[in-house]
């Protein structure tokens, strides 16, 4: 009789303890959401271009190109000029046939100036969802809150 | 499970809500959309916002912060002034794809724009562009280059028109003024004649 009680004060303790660390929980996760709604989310390097032309529809990441990354490396006019990028994001229709053909991004991609295609998710890598944008742009800070993917606005 | 245990434990949850929502609401600079903290430039790619921290490749990208380190800064954009950084040699971008020691051809010429408002005319330098770009990048296609020939608002380059095609979305943007509008307007001028 005695030790059924002791079992069921234990029982009780846990039970008391499991509750309090669910309390926290709620209460983390409150001050988590009150941050969330206070600060951006989407916050990635100016210039940034995330290309989702076919991405989605193809049950891949969308594309993010990093301007950043490759102006360190590479003036504008290899690209811009040489290859034929147009200025405008999401405006040259690149598929992953052209890229192996050596293409837009497959001019260098192609395992001798770059690394290659097989790297899928080193270019991929963006939410799902994430429309075509130039990340911190003008324009989307002033007109576009829609940077985000659907599922998280 | 007593009631009195209950009743704490609600209660530090009603807590937990509260101070959140006071947080939020409370704080008069929790809403900044477009001013971010020092802290929060040049975010990991995996806390970028955009990037998604599941896929394995994420973290496989270059830190921004891992490449700016030694550049010089700026106010705003990448908080890189790109130029400055291309004329220090700090970086050494290559002018073709294959070619390491291919040379830019460069083009000194300044193009003085006197503006119509009251902002100090803007010098355009071709010199620093051309290092950069080819002539095909800007002519004809969005400059026609002939003097005269070319009407250009902040309102077109804020929609990303004429020199929006570039500064705004990866070139500094048009917050900074003053890197453009910089030649005082002559004594005449700005008396109104």
């Amino acid at each position: 009789m005695k030790m059924k009680r002791q079992i069921r004060t234990a029982a009780r303790r846990r039970a008391g303890a499991t509750c309090a660390s669910a309390a926290c929980t709620l209460a983390v996760v409150a001050l988590w959401l009150a941050a969330l709604t206070g600060t951006p989310v989407a916050r990635a390097e100016y210039g940034d271009v995330v290309i989702n032309n076919y991405s989605d529809d193809a049950g891949m990441r969308p594309v993010i190109f990093p301007h950043w990354f490759h102006r360190v490396r590479f003036r504008c006019k290899v690209c811009h000029a040489d290859l034929g990028f147009q200025f405008q994001a999401g405006g040259n229709q690149i598929d992953m046939l052209k890229i192996i053909d050596g293409q837009y991004c497959g001019a260098c991609h192609n395992g001798e100036v770059a690394w290659s295609v097989e790297n899928c998710d080193l270019c991929h890598s963006a939410l799902p969802g994430t429309p075509t944008q130039v990340h911190e742009s003008t324009l989307q800070k002033l007109l576009s809150p829609a940077s985000r993917p659907a599922a998280s606005q | 499970m007593t009631h009195s245990n209950w009743r704490r434990l609600l209660l530090v949850a009603a807590a937990g809500l509260l101070a959140g929502a006071v947080w939020s609401a409370g704080d008069p600079n929790s809403f900044n959309r477009l001013m971010k903290p020092p802290s929060m430039r040049n975010p990991p790619p995996a806390e970028d916002g955009i990037h998604d921290p599941d896929n394995p490749g994420t973290d496989l990208l270059q830190a921004p912060r891992a490449a700016f380190g030694d550049l010089p800064d700026s106010s705003s954009g990448n908080y890189v002034d790109w130029v400055k950084a291309l004329e220090e040699s700090h970086i050494a971008p290559r002018y073709d794809r294959l070619d390491a020691d291919a040379k830019p051809v460069l083009m000194d010429l300044n193009i003085v724009r006197e503006v119509k408002g009251s902002m100090p005319d803007v010098v355009y330098p071709h010199k620093q562009h051309t290092e950069w770009l080819d002539c095909s990048n800007c002519h004809p296609a969005i400059f026609i280059p002939l003097k005269g020939a070319n009407q250009i608002s902040m309102a077109e380059i804020i929609l990303g028109e004429k020199c929006g095609a570039c500064h705004g979305k990866v070139a500094f943007p048009v917050s900074e003024c003053r890197r453009c509008h910089s030649r005082a307007k002559t004594a005449d001028a700005a008396a109104g004649q």
